[in-house]
């Protein structure tokens, strides 16, 4: 078997010189017996034969068959393909991704490129920048699940925006936590709760919460104790009205009921605050300097905020997005390599007379260093191109199920048509084709260049 | 099981399978060979003859299924190979059979792909001595499993309770709730867990919409009752059915309830199965419900510190509007590719007690046998949930999901998956969704 391949390695190498123009037989010596030729291009024609273009004739003719491949359905498959609201998404995603990950691939790799070459250490870096190439979809996929978890105690991304996040915007110290009478507390202007009912100087108020996560209750927090009257002051307490185990009487401070310390009280008359307080580790405040009249009590709504939980990453708006973001971790290194060998190879001296002229260094690069590089820069993108249509794994591995039709693409349409479920031969050949003939021009330009190039 | 032929899931656990290699096995393996007495079902010496079983057990299933092979070795002096296919049956199976090389036994985990096998002629029917020793240790509804067209082809050997609601122990203390036994107090349950600080008590794997599936049916049957559970499962009444609609307005008035479900909707969607296990009885946890099969054991098993049995438990499915008992469950259902007395005799042999108390003393094993003596199993846990599962007698049913084509029951992002999923995002929509899951049952059943 290996013989066989390695005969047929050899020949391939060779069949593009013997293929379209023979060379011409050197002066003395015999032209090359057509046997000879036939017997050299026999296996890799019979590889070819076995593996691409027998292969490429059953799909075409089980495109036109149905499902278990018994009769002939005509165009039926094809019809379906482009009635189906799957394919549509597919082929607008595809659309998206050749129109935008090559070009930022690209574009990546060029800067890098082009940096790097000015820099000690390149090679690490580029080393570096490298490195992913050398893993494998399904891995980077795993890898990328992880850093796009939507949950930030998992998520790598959503931890770090969430972090940020909270310097600036601090974190409530009672997320969730809500009332327990209704009738007492309805919801404040602006976030948070307010009395109902309007208390004078000298009253108490004993307001109940529920739904306080253990974990938020800091270790400091002492049993409830009930508010003593005051003159001249609002006196209250605020408390965990939940008794652990069940039990315990609601709206009352039953006795291993805690305290809930640092929230902040206000105390309001006609909508504005008129008085400030926070709770004690027993749950108590005390609100002075309230003049006459009476006050409304309002639990400000920055103590029970919900903590910012960061964005969905992998949710239906993102998810091609994200995966994307992925695809270019992995590839910028590739188009770098690629790039940096072309950058090699073009004249310093056109970049020396251009600075020797006076252009400034985002001149030289844009005027000069680009329009040498074009040449690669356009194989670099062909490749990334068909590269990109026919992408399949981190969109089937990274994308949840949730979101999978949502980030679909033609190539997973396929296997969900062929092997996902249904087993709709037909159909996921129909798709093969249609993936098959997308590729043709990109794969034609890149034959078409190679040619020129060794010509 | 279909979580376990669920590739995207078992990527998603790759990351966690690999971490909990280290993580311990189980210890007690050498569980005294004692076999229960009684039953002394007679077996044919086979000596030199030799059959292949193909099942989808790997790892420590697989062990545990070769200590039931050597049993029947030392009973009849059959050789038997096996060869695991792991979640790959179609894919393995499938050309074998196509390629008249299959194995002498294969378990199907599925009772569509067994009906898909008798119709192209692939199985043979059990001798006399096998049905009669299934009429003898089963109820009739897991023969009936494995009939097709009058003929029975099937014994279920390893069964699954898909009507358990696992729950942290603690949790539950804290709140001071107890299991509840009908569908309010479990919606009163959870209210009162969120009362007591579990912010988000219930914990939903939407993200593998076969959960979502599971949900649906255990809801169906306790509305609309075993019969039409049949006839909803082969498309002979319609998903636009009152009763659909009322097992969907049901589920929608607790799905519904953005506050009572960890993340919401919209994180429930991003929870695939293992992570809503974990979410429950991890090392932070965030809820304290999860409603899943019994193989919840075994992700609590593997992926927590949680002991199964102390931190967590489960109870049955509750019931709703008075409804009686009803398991929604799976089974591994053993075959015959080959007609030769080895194969026969082996499935006599699996349909005894025997077979099923020896996997039953080495865990993670429930068995529809109805004389399986439940002092076998190894743990109070598997033997509740075993004695859910026998205790159902009649009113057990396959889960429905995997009885309907895949196109519509086991398609990710389309069918009947991808239409709960959106159901789940929005749950007011009953009239829509049962709409919208007709149309599509409509097309797949075609």
């Amino acid at each position: 078997m290996s013989e066989i391949a390695t005969g047929g390695g050899a020949a391939a190498v060779a069949a593009p010189t013997a293929g379209p123009e023979p060379l011409p037989p050197e002066e003395g010596r015999r032209p090359i017996l057509s046997w000879t030729v036939v017997a050299f291009l026999l296996p890799a024609v019979l590889l070819l034969g076995a593996i691409v273009i027998y292969p490429l004739l059953a799909t075409i003719r089980s495109s036109f068959f149905n499902a278990s491949g018994s009769s002939w359905v005509g165009l039926h498959n094809y019809k379906t393909m482009f009635t189906s609201d799957a394919t549509l998404t597919a082929i607008k995603n595809n659309a998206l991704w050749v129109l935008i990950a090559p070009v930022v691939v690209t574009a990546i790799g060029l800067v890098f490129a082009v940096l790097l070459e000015r820099i000690k250490w390149a090679t690490a870096f580029k080393l570096v920048v490298f490195m992913p190439m050398a893993i494998s979809f399904l891995a980077a996929g795993i890898i990328f699940r992880l850093v796009y978890d939507a949950d930030p105690d998992r998520g790598l991304l959503n931890a770090a925006v969430v972090g940020v996040h909270d310097i600036f915007a601090p974190a409530s110290h009672y997320p969730n936590a809500r009332p327990r009478d209704t009738q007492l507390l309805g919801a404040a202007p602006g976030g948070g709760y307010q009395t109902t009912k309007t208390y004078n100087p000298g009253d108490t108020a004993e307001i109940g919460l529920l739904a306080v996560q253990a974990a938020d209750i800091p270790s400091s927090a002492q049993n409830a104790v009930a508010p003593t009257s005051a003159a001249g002051s609002v006196t209250g307490t605020v408390w965990f009205d939940f008794t652990r185990g069940g039990g315990g009487v609601q709206n009352q401070i039953d006795p291993t009921e805690k305290g809930l310390p640092k929230i902040r009280v206000n105390a309001v008359r006609g909508g504005s605050v008129v008085a400030n307080a926070t709770t004690d580790n027993q749950g108590r405040f005390t609100l002075r300097g309230l003049g006459s009249g009476g006050v409304q009590l309002r639990l400000a709504g920055s103590n029970f905020g919900t903590p910012f939980h960061g964005a969905d990453w992998l949710g239906p708006t993102l998810a091609t997005w994200s995966i994307m973001a992925a695809y270019v971790w992995m590839w910028a290194g590739f188009a770098m390599v690629l790039i940096a060998a072309g950058l090699a190879a073009i004249s310093r001296e056109a970049l020396e007379a251009a600075r020797v002229d006076g252009a400034t260094e985002w001149q030289v690069f844009r005027r000069v260093t680009v329009p040498l590089l074009s040449p690669v820069l356009l194989v670099v993108l062909v490749t990334l191109v068909i590269n990109v249509l026919k992408i399949f794994d981190l969109v089937f591995v990274l994308a949840p199920p949730s979101s999978q039709d949502d980030a679909t693409v033609l190539a997973r349409e396929m296997w969900t048509a062929t092997f996902g479920g249904a087993n709709d031969q037909g159909l996921g050949s129909a798709l093969a084709i249609f993936l098959f003939v997308l590729v043709l021009p990109a794969m034609i330009f890149n034959i078409r260049r190679f040619r020129r190039d060794q010509a | 099981m279909k979580y376990s032929t669920r590739l995207a899931a078992a990527l998603a656990t790759l990351a966690l399978a690999v971490a909990a290699c280290g993580g311990g096995n189980d210890a007690s393996t050498g569980g005294g060979a004692t076999t229960t007495p009684g039953g002394g079902t007679q077996f044919k010496d086979l000596s030199g003859q030799s059959i292949e079983v193909a099942g989808a057990w790997g790892g420590s299933e697989q062990k545990s299924f070769t200590a039931v092979l050597d049993d029947f070795h030392a009973k009849t002096k059959a050789t038997v190979k096996y060869t695991s296919f792991g979640d790959n049956l179609q894919a393995v199976l499938g050309p074998r059979v196509k390629g008249g090389n299959p194995p002498d036994i294969g378990f199907m985990p599925n009772v569509g792909i067994l009906q898909q096998f008798v119709k192209e002629g692939s199985l043979k029917p059990l001798a006399a001595d096998v049905t009669t020793e299934l009429d003898k240790n089963f109820s009739p509804v897991w023969k009936t499993l494995g009939t097709v067209d009058g003929k029975a082809y099937g014994v279920a050997y390893k069964g699954a309770n898909k009507s358990t609601v696992w729950y942290r122990t603690a949790a539950f203390d804290q709140a001071g709730v107890s299991e509840p036994k009908t569908w309010d107090d479990f919606t009163k349950a959870l209210q009162t867990l969120s009362d007591s600080g579990v912010a988000n008590p219930l914990s939903v794997g939407g993200g593998d919409a076969w959960t979502l599936t599971d949900w649906f049916e255990n809801v169906y049957i306790r509305v609309a009752g075993p019969d039409k559970y049949d006839q909803l499962s082969t498309h002979k009444i319609k998903w636009t059915d009152d009763s659909v609609k009322q097992a969907l307005t049901i589920l929608s008035q607790l799905w519904g309830k953005q506050n009572l479900i960890v993340g919401g909707s919209s994180g429930a969607l991003q929870t695939l199965f293992p992570q809503s296990v974990t979410n429950v009885f991890g090392d932070n946890p965030k809820g304290a419900v999860v409603y899943e099969g019994d193989f919840v054991a075994t992700n609590i098993a593997q992926e927590t510190k949680s002991k199964v049995g102390t931190d967590a438990k489960f109870f049955d499915f509750p019931s709703i509007n008075g409804s009686p008992t009803a398991v929604v469950g799976g089974a591994d259902i053993a075959v015959a590719f080959k007609d030769n007395p080895a194969s026969q005799e082996f499935l006599k042999y699996l349909a005894t007690p025997d077979a099923a108390a020896i996997w039953a003393k080495l865990g993670g094993f429930t068995s529809p046998n109805k004389n399986l003596d439940a002092s076998n199993y190894s743990d109070e846990t598997t033997r509740k949930s075993a004695q859910a599962l026998v205790g159902a007698g009649d009113a057990f049913r396959f889960d429905m999901s995997d009885l309907a084509p895949a196109a519509f029951g086991g398609t990710p992002g389309s069918g009947e998956w991808k239409i709960l999923q959106d159901f789940l995002a929005k749950p007011s929509d009953v009239d829509g969704t049962a709409q919208k899951l007709e149309t599509a049952a409509a097309a797949a059943f075609k």
